[in-house]
């Protein structure tokens, strides 16, 4: 049902064929920004490694914004804008659970975003992705591992966000957005100053980016020295591992932070802002 | 016992025609330039996202090897994005979240100028969000060792004045139309960033575009007020500049006139169609 419901409030603001356009046009655009940047200096050199590896890695971390901040957008949602979440709370029902139901519409929606983004890429750029060769087994597990882990950070955003007022719009996107700097989305970790680099590979995120990118191209990804050490099973190991940790942490965060909530008021607060 | 004179009514001190109308603007911008200083941590975040994404943008440059003009070129479009952010959420659909919150009657209401309202709007986000942009810019270069080498002043003014200008009338314009709008205006504004980002030119020069494609781009003003900018301040941005600098102001200029009237006739417009057609205390959430 919440699911349903984040569903119905991503997408009945308009006709079906704008929603659709909405839905590809912005991730398509961000894309498009790194192939004119890479495009500009390398003369169109697609043929590079280094291009799948920017551009899957951009592709896949549309997920992050996706469900991630998805996630702890519907406490703000519902709090803020509808003033639902006090309905919520007294309803029968599970609080996380439904939060994170409110994400798996976002997961949905940013599937058809990550599908026409790769597909523009292997259709117009080059991009080296063989549908036999794919590695099917590897790519769903770690795309099933991967939501999960993205969905416990997105419940440790969002019960931090139910604990905020004024700044609450800020945190899902700053967070979505160091991420993406240290966690190797769209350049090598190596790129990176050396005292940075250990929080790249803090971050499961670079390690769950790794997996998809070699589920799809194989070799091409492995050639990168980031995680070069590691083979699919470490990586699977690590993730698995890191996602366990961010699911303990997400449920004593969202204990912690429901408990203050409720204390101090918070669950129907509005700041107006 | 003799009532406080502050607090009784004095209809002597009622103000009409110009006066008002800039007491309306002074009076609209004081939350902008005042207010958003008083939310540090706004201050922080805005500067900080910008910040996440032009870093983001410089190591990529860094891994396809780009020379060091390029980072710069980046600091400056991610300084920008901080006023495309200031006209998209805080003028374009500033009524919107008025007619949200229930204000927008009252300004409608209150006899002064929406004109006025909307020009302190634009003046007051200008100045507040120049404080942001001229610390990203700050921090970027300090961070990434930005070379800047200004070939004139006087041009880089006018460029950065009338880009401003033009892009906060584009905003005052933008603004009427979401008027119109509900829930729609979060997704619209939400959609005009990225596509914006890459179309005019904020991380990469414009000129790479084919002509035809970066000549519609500049239809939005920062498009060439960057392209100038670059061209001005990057010993190489002349070289990669898509039209000549003079050309860029002059077209600034005519953007200036065309949105500014624009927005004065599409206010007047989009006011009344949405009081006929009962929108102005609508919310459809």
């Amino acid at each position: 049902m919440a699911t349903w419901l984040g569903w119905q409030v991503e997408s009945n603001w308009t006709d079906p064929f704008l929603f659709a356009v909405y839905v590809i046009i912005k991730p398509l655009a961000t894309a498009a920004i790194l192939v004119v940047m890479y495009s500009i200096i390398t003369g169109g050199d697609y043929e590079s490694p280094l291009f799948p590896y920017i551009y899957l890695g951009n592709a896949f971390y549309i997920y992050v914004g996706a469900v991630m901040t998805g996630v702890s957008w519907a406490v703000i949602d519902d709090r803020e804008h509808y003033k639902t979440l006090k309905y919520m709370y007294i309803a029968p029902i599970s609080i996380p659970f439904y939060w994170l139901g409110r994400g798996v519409s976002r997961f949905l929606i940013g599937t058809v975003a990550v599908f026409v983004t790769i597909t523009a890429g292997a259709l117009f750029l080059n991009l080296p992705l063989n549908l036999a060769e794919v590695n099917w087994g590897l790519f769903i597990v770690s795309l099933l591992i991967g939501v999960t882990m993205l969905a416990m950070m997105g419940l440790i955003l969002a019960s931090i966000t139910l604990m905020m007022a004024q700044h609450n719009f800020f945190v899902g996107e700053a967070v979505a957005g160091a991420l993406y700097l240290f966690s190797g989305a769209i350049f090598p970790l190596e790129v990176l100053p050396a005292w940075l680099r250990p929080v790249g590979f803090a971050m499961p995120i670079a390690y769950w980016l790794e997996l998809m990118r070699r589920s799809l191209i194989g070799e091409v990804a492995q050639a990168f020295p980031t995680l070069a050490r590691f083979s699919n099973l470490d990586l699977l190991g690590i993730l698995i591992g890191l996602t366990v940790v961010f699911g303990i942490i997400s449920v004593l965060i969202f204990r912690w932070c429901d408990y203050i909530a409720r204390e101090r008021g918070m669950i129907d607060r509005t700041t107006n802002y | 016992m003799k009532a406080d004179e502050s607090l009784v009514y004095s209809t002597t001190e009622k103000v009409s025609g110009w006066r008002l109308f800039i007491k309306t603007i002074l009076a609209r911008s004081y939350p902008r330039i005042i207010g958003q200083q008083r939310e540090k941590s706004w201050i922080f975040f805005e500067i900080f996202m910008p910040m996440l994404a032009v870093s983001a943008y410089v190591f990529v440059y860094r891994a396809i090897g780009a020379p060091e003009e390029y980072v710069g070129f980046v600091v400056v479009g991610g300084a920008m994005t901080a006023f495309w952010m200031n006209v998209l959420w805080s003028m374009s659909s500033q009524l919107y979240w008025e007619k949200e919150q229930g204000n927008l009657a009252l300004y409608i209401m209150s006899p002064n100028s929406m004109m006025a309202v909307l020009l302190g709007m634009a003046l007051g986000g200008m100045v507040a969000t120049a404080l942001r942009a001229v610390a990203i810019i700050v921090l970027g270069t300090i961070l990434f060792n930005v070379q800047f080498t200004v070939t004139s002043f006087s041009q880089l003014f006018a460029v950065f004045l009338l880009a401003m200008t033009a892009l906060y009338g584009m905003g005052m314009m933008t603004a009427s139309l979401f008027l119109l709008l509900s829930r729609e205006a979060w997704h619209i504004s939400n959609l005009a960033q990225e596509p914006i980002y890459l179309v005019s030119g904020f991380y990469f020069p414009i000129k790479s575009f084919n002509f035809w494609v970066a000549a519609a781009a500049s239809f939005i003003p920062l498009t060439l007020g960057l392209d100038a900018m670059r061209q001005l301040i990057f010993p190489s941005g002349a070289a990669l500049g898509f039209l000549n600098v003079t050309v860029e102001i002059t077209v600034l200029v005519v953007l200036c006139i065309v949105f500014l009237t624009g927005a004065k006739f599409l206010l007047d417009y989009m006011e009344r169609l949405a009081i006929r057609e009962g929108r102005i205390t609508e919310s459809r959430r």
